[in-house]
């Protein structure tokens, strides 16, 4: 703890806190886990999808975008936002086509190990949008089914800030809002295996697919079959 | 065949490259190019996207995620002249279906296309400003208002047949000034002229009073006045310039926010038609008081009919030296404005959105902090106000910070400005003083078998008879100054689902609230009209609303639920007089013909258990 560091809390918890840093920063460094869609290690801050919301001094904020202040009084893991994470979650779930038995990325699925973290085990009451967007196959190595994407834009952030390529790029607007590619598909664009957006874990969904390594890892020994979300964050608390 | 293709694509390049020299290829004017592109070539081709693309260093992506965001840019060809008929709920209940109906048979399309010769597209589009002369619409750069189905099948004809658009406003419409070309398209109807703004107004007074004065000395009037913003939020300006005054900065930009698009509204409409120098001259004494030398008015696409007006008024404003270098001799006072055109998103009144779309970017909100007074435009403090905001504080400084205090109420001082409209015999625009009741405003306006009215527009509330006793202004009923009025005949369910297929329709996109939130939420209203609704589905509606409410990004959102809960709370039997009991513990909404239906289609046969008729 330097000089300009204050403190904090978060749940009654006592968190320590750089100046710049945001509630999510500090709280992922104390050992405190505040579930998250959009936001991604190495990445800036989006504020999106709204799953990280805590109440700071009782107004409702994104903990990945709010910045931490000293006596700040957060509250996170309440009945009342553990709620309204899981109704973000549920819209998500409604608004693409998550069927989690028929996808690859079943087991190492963010949205799906938020799901069974915030407790969503029973059908929910809204009805599902269904979309009907054609798959992306073009490339060799890479497919792209955008009925599974959160709008979260990761592979936009991704490709731009790591790979300096711009492969990906929101279009629309509203319920419209989709992940389009620089080109006229995924093959007519500079999109490689290799990127940082495609194979760095950076999808957190089934949208982006690398071919041909699917189900290498079995269903029961991936990521989330270990281990519930958030939970290597919160073993450094412990 | 090859070389023609290669021939237009050349031409529509050259047309890009043009749109981006004349902003010296600066790509935060990404969207006066692509509007000028989509004004020639009638939309924004593959062509025009990549040539701006390679000039300006961007990706074609970004520059078609930009395209896309707004609904006056076109990836798709359009015709040449593209109607675009209002279809607010005012519109709706002003005989909009006749129009519509007498529009389509003279074309032969549907709202959505184009006609086979290229020659009309016709489209409907969300509240534009027009509400009180219903129904209305845009054509191209000019508005057609008090539309008729004759009026309406006359100026279809006359389109479809190529004649010139601007005849439909005047046969003489080339040796018309810029202003009598606005007057002969669209009435003011100001119904009550009041002490600051409509009345008699003298022209610079308050801009000679402040270059006399001490910027600090300015915002200290402003703040003394209680003078509030006037676009609905009602933060203190005198404030909010004080700290964009304090931040350390190099450059400093005031902003008007001319993107009133919160339907029901028109009053900034009538300033910038009557009041234009009033504006420029707020803008230029907030520049003074804060020490920006850049101004932009942000004009909504739907007023594009005023943009010569407007032009015109800060053309002449820069040769009497009330805009450019040393304004009325003052050394280092040195203010312009330019004109920024929107292209059809109501989210850009929302100040971050409305930056970001200035810079060229989609028109998203900001994350905040930090707030434009902070790190605005382009990261310089900015800041941005309403109209009517700053055509008050000119008149403060002209006639002083008492006088505006001592109008109102204990916590909205001066006056406002009224936009009525709906079930009324005199629609207009009232400038009253803050804290006249509802039901005196309705009654000079001959509404006397209103039923409902809509206070603030659809993020405001909807109240009844019962409250109409109640105050406007930031003490009772805070308004941006939208007053809709509904007689009893109207179906407050029906109205419910039009603002909430406005907020979807209106809604950026960008956080998952306001994107999938409200679209579930208009659903559970249908079931409530559709009469499959039971007692819990009120519940649904309200926490499916909290939620919105809560976690939202920006104040689209964080209103979004409003017209479902003042209904709620205000017209419980609207809501009781459609709901059921659940049956069996079912719900009431399902129904097992339509859900087994793609079943039957896939497997080509009838259902052994669900189909009585079986043996047919």
């Amino acid at each position: 703890m330097t000089d300009k560091d204050f403190t904090f809390t978060i749940d009654g918890a006592s968190v320590t806190a750089q100046p710049g840093q945001t509630i999510m920063e500090a709280a992922d460094a104390a050992g405190i886990y505040i579930p998250r869609l959009c936001d991604h290690e190495g990445l800036r801050h989006q504020g999106s999808c709204r799953v990280c919301t805590v109440k700071a001094a009782g107004r409702s904020v994104a903990a990945c975008t709010q910045p931490a202040a000293p006596g700040l009084v957060v509250e996170s893991e309440t009945p009342h936002i553990q709620a309204m994470r899981k109704s973000l979650v549920e819209m998500l779930f409604h608004e693409g086509n998550h069927i989690c038995p028929v996808c690859e990325a079943s087991g190492n699925c963010e949205l799906q190990a938020m799901a069974y973290r915030l407790g969503m085990v029973e059908p929910t009451k809204l009805p599902y949008l269904e979309p009907t967007r054609p798959v992306d196959a073009s490339h060799p190595g890479i497919a792209l089914d955008t009925n599974r994407c959160i709008s979260c834009g990761r592979c936009i952030r991704a490709s731009e800030d790591v790979d300096h390529k711009g492969v990906f790029g929101y279009c629309g607007r509203g319920i419209h809002r989709r992940i389009t590619v620089n080109g006229e598909d995924l093959a007519h664009t500079d999109a490689a295996v290799s990127d940082h957006a495609i194979s760095g874990g950076v999808c957190p969904v089934g949208c982006i697919i690398v071919k041909r390594v699917g189900f290498r890892l079995p269903i029961g020994a991936r990521a989330f079959d270990r281990q519930i979300i958030g939970e290597a964050i919160e073993e450094k608390r412990r | 065949m090859n070389g023609q293709a290669d021939h237009q694509a050349d031409a529509i390049a050259a047309v890009a490259e043009e749109a981006a020299a004349a902003t010296g290829h600066d790509r935060h004017r990404l969207l006066d190019m692509l509007l000028a592109i989509q004004e020639r070539c009638r939309w924004i081709p593959p062509a025009a996207v990549e040539r701006l693309a390679a000039s300006l260093g961007l990706t074609p992506v970004f520059i078609r995620g930009v395209a896309s965001f707004y609904s006056f840019l076109s990836l798709e060809p359009k015709g040449k002249v593209i109607i675009r008929l209002c279809d607010d709920i005012i519109d709706r209940h002003a005989g909009l279906d006749a129009v519509l109906a007498a529009v389509t048979d003279e074309l032969g399309i549907s709202a959505g296309e184009t006609t086979a010769d290229g020659a009309v597209s016709l489209e409907v589009t969300p509240c534009i400003g027009l509400c009180d002369q219903a129904p209305a619409a845009m054509v191209n750069d000019i508005v057609l208002t008090s539309l008729t189905p004759e009026t309406a099948r006359h100026a279809a004809r006359h389109l479809k047949a190529g004649k010139p658009l601007h005849d439909l406003v005047s046969p003489h419409f080339a040796g018309l000034t810029p202003q009598q070309r606005v007057h002969a398209q669209v009435a003011s109807n100001i119904r009550a002229p009041g002490a600051v703004l409509l009345g008699e107004v003298p022209r610079e007074a308050g801009l000679r009073r402040a270059a006399t004065m001490e910027p600090r000395a300015i915002i200290a009037a402003i703040i003394a006045s209680g003078l509030r913003g006037c676009g609905g939020a009602g933060f203190a300006t005198g404030r909010k310039w004080e700290m964009a005054a304090r931040e350390e900065a190099s450059r400093r930009v005031v902003i008007c926010n001319a993107d009133e698009g919160e339907p029901g509204t028109f009053k900034d409409r009538v300033l910038l038609t009557e009041r234009p120098h009033l504006l420029f001259e707020g803008m230029t004494i907030a520049a003074r008081a804060i020490g920006a030398a850049e101004g932009i008015l942000y004009l909504r696409g739907e007023y594009v009919y005023l943009r010569d007006h407007l032009e015109a008024v800060l053309a002449e404003r820069r040769a009497a030296g009330l805009l450019g270098h040393a304004i009325l001799g003052c050394g280092g006072f040195d203010f312009d404005i330019r004109l920024q055109l929107g292209a059809g998103a109501y989210v850009c009144g929302e100040e971050g959105a409305l930056i970001s779309s200035c810079e060229g970017l989609r028109g998203e909100p900001k994350t905040r902090p930090p707030f434009p007074v902070q790190r605005g435009y382009l990261g310089f403090p900015t800041v941005v106000n309403n109209v009517e905001t700053l055509c008050h504080a000119a008149r403060i400084l002209d006639l002083g910070p008492d006088w505006y205090f001592a109008m109102g109420t204990a916590g909205s001082h001066g006056t406002k400005l009224f936009s009525v409209s709906g079930d009324c015999r005199a629609p207009g625009v009232y400038e009253l003083p803050y804290g006249i009741t509802v039901g005196e405003l309705l009654a000079l306006a001959g509404a006397e078998d209103a039923a409902a009215v809509q206070v603030g527009g659809p993020s405001g509330v909807m109240i009844g008879r019962d409250s109409f006793h109640r105050r406007l202004g930031f003490d009772d009923l805070a308004t941006g100054g939208a007053i809709i009025v509904f007689n009893g005949s109207r179906n407050i369910l029906e109205i419910v689902d039009y603002y909430l297929a406005f907020f979807v329709h209106e809604s950026c996109g960008y956080c998952t609230p306001c994107r999938v939130g409200n679209v579930f939420l208009r659903q559970a209203i249908a079931k409530f009209r559709h009469g499959h609704a039971s007692a819990e589905d009120v519940e649904e509606l309200r926490t499916l609303s909290a939620t919105i409410i809560e976690t939202s990004r920006c104040g689209l959102g964080t209103t979004s639920p409003n017209p479902v809960l003042s209904t709620l709370s205000h017209f419980p039997l609207v809501y009781a007089a459609v709901t059921r009991p659940a049956q069996d513990g079912q719900q009431a909404s399902f129904d097992i013909q339509s859900a087994i239906e793609t079943a039957r289609g896939i497997a080509r046969r009838r259902s052994f258990v669900y189909d009585r008729d079986f043996s047919q």
